[in-house]
């Protein structure tokens, strides 16, 4: 049986008196593309900053690659990590932000080799190559040299992917990669995503108001209200037979919208 | 007449004076202004509290009480200096306090996307400082380290207080052995704006090449 490469329990999260997240539970297998979606405000981004540790947590456990992300064994007993164990976890996670978050004093090809070798001490020649191959995935390969602020909004996050995916990470993670994209330029994007979710094997949590798009690219759809599950399965199953009231109402407001579902 | 060429020299002697201390003292303001800068944000409180504490002093003094403490005051614990090294001291300690806030300020206007996009990537803290926040905190500091420069220029006067010989105290000298006042004030009026320009000059340029790439981005 394999072991699930991520494990949430009873999860709890809360800004000052506002409690984000309660209680809240479930597993990622290796391999596995996950969607969450839910209204806004319902702790999606919150829980992905989480397993980034760009947040912390206000309770509960989470382990990732089998090893507990917030909590480390000091002389037997478990403690709250520390700044090194999370610099060890992190290694396992790679993020790609809403609104990019390029170094802008870097050029395109310094984006994606400045983490490699520094952290990874990788040799130049290394790491530009792969950057090199990475931005021809994306179709950049004619932009290494360019600074960010040449670019559009689409080229900027396919150079993000290419940042996050030049460290190897086993489990990525996407906040809403199109939603501060012109309508135009999202497709260049999301056809990166579908490519990187047929060819390879890595984890990938998917945060996203694209039903249309999350219905594609996802093996298991998790749908969140108010920080907890309220219901998941398989795309097929959650966006054409949805057992739950919540989850029907969400979906009724989407397609009225005028979205595919 | 033929005394102007030398009453000239003796000024020159004097602007070369205030050159090395606005020099000598800008290094030492900028070493300073890092150093206490970074404090301020440290994650020890210790080290915050450290770093307020000579920000708050040296904003809220005068220059000319604490040159006189540094060559008078502090030769008594054994401490000796030259006038030159007190009035360097002096200077740097004064306009690195200025600067100190001028460097947490530009680290602390690095939008926070900058540091978590580090996170994500798994840069260290030293990492993160040295190859994406300061590259973009620079180029913010620059204009007001510009203006720290000339103000620590027209600072440099004080020094007569220790009997150093800069352009303005020989200015002075001119002054009293000639009887006239406007040769040599013109004449150190000419030469502080020079410098000032200088400065501005150089502090221009310097920005402009720290700059570039980054246009377009704020
Ligand atoms: N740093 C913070 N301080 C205080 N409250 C926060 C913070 N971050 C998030 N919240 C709150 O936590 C709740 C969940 O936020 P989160 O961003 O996770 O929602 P979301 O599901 O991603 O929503 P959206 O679809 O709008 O992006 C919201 O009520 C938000 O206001
Ligand atoms: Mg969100």
């Amino acid at each position: 049986m394999d072991q699930p490469i991520i494990r949430i329990q009873d999860l709890r999260k809360s800004f000052g008196t506002l409690t984000v997240i309660d209680g809240l539970n479930f597993d990622v297998m290796k391999g596995e593309k996950l969607a969450l979606i839910g209204p806004s405000g319902s702790g999606k981004t919150t829980i992905l900053r989480i397993l980034m540790t760009l947040e912390g947590i206000s309770g509960g456990r989470i382990e990732v690659c089998g090893e507990p992300l917030y909590h480390m064994q000091k002389h037997g007993a478990e403690v709250p990590a520390d700044e090194a164990h999370l610099h060890r976890m992190r290694r396992h996670i790679g993020m790609v932000f809403q609104h990019f978050n390029l170094f802008p004093h870097k050029s395109v090809l310094q984006n994606i080799t400045l983490a490699p070798m520094l952290t990874k001490g990788e040799s130049r020649t290394v790491a530009e190559k792969r950057a090199r191959e990475l931005l021809d995935m994306v179709g950049l390969a004619d932009k290494a040299d360019y600074m960010p602020s040449q670019l559009s909004g689409g080229q900027k996050q396919r150079v993000a992917i290419a940042r996050a995916l030049a460290l190897q990470p086993q489990i990525m993670l996407f906040d809403e990669v199109t939603s501060a994209l012109d309508p135009e330029l999202v497709e260049e994007v999301l056809e990166v995503m579908k490519r990187l979710a047929a060819e390879t094997d890595m984890t990938m949590l998917l945060v996203t108001h694209e039903m249309g798009f999350a219905r594609d690219f996802a093996d298991r759809v998790l749908f969140f209200d108010k920080g907890r599950i309220v219901e998941q399965g398989p795309p097929a199953q959650l966006f054409t037979a949805p057992q739950e009231d919540r989850t029907k109402s969400f979906l009724r407001k989407i397609i009225a919208a005028g979205q595919r579902v | 007449m033929g005394d102007w060429a030398g009453y000239l020299t003796l000024i020159l002697q004097g602007a070369w004076v205030t050159v090395e201390l606005t020099l000598m003292g800008s290094a030492l303001a900028l070493v300073v202004a890092f150093i206490a800068g970074l404090g301020r944000i440290s994650r020890h409180a210790w080290i915050r509290w450290l770093a307020t504490g000579y920000i708050e002093f040296f904003r809220g003094t005068s220059i000319f009480v604490q040159l006189f403490w540094i060559y008078f005051v502090l030769p008594m614990t054994g401490a000796e200096l030259t006038p030159m090294q007190a009035g360097v001291m002096a200077l740097g300690l004064n306009v690195g306090a200025y600067g100190a806030e001028v460097v947490r300020g530009a680290i602390l206007a690095v939008p926070r996307d900058q540091h978590e996009a580090c996170v994500a990537v798994n840069l260290t803290r030293f990492q993160r400082m040295r190859h994406v926040i300061m590259p973009q905190a620079l180029p913010l500091m620059l204009p007001t380290f510009g203006n720290n420069a000339i103000e620590l220029l027209k600072a440099t006067s004080v020094v007569s207080l220790i009997s150093l010989s800069d352009m303005t105290f020989q200015a002075q000298v001119v002054r009293s052995q000639t009887g006239s006042t406007l040769m040599p004030f013109v004449t150190i009026l000419l030469l502080y704006f020079a410098m000032s320009s200088a400065i501005s000059f150089g502090m221009r340029r310097l920005e402009r090449r720290v700059t570039r790439g980054l246009d377009g981005v704020r």
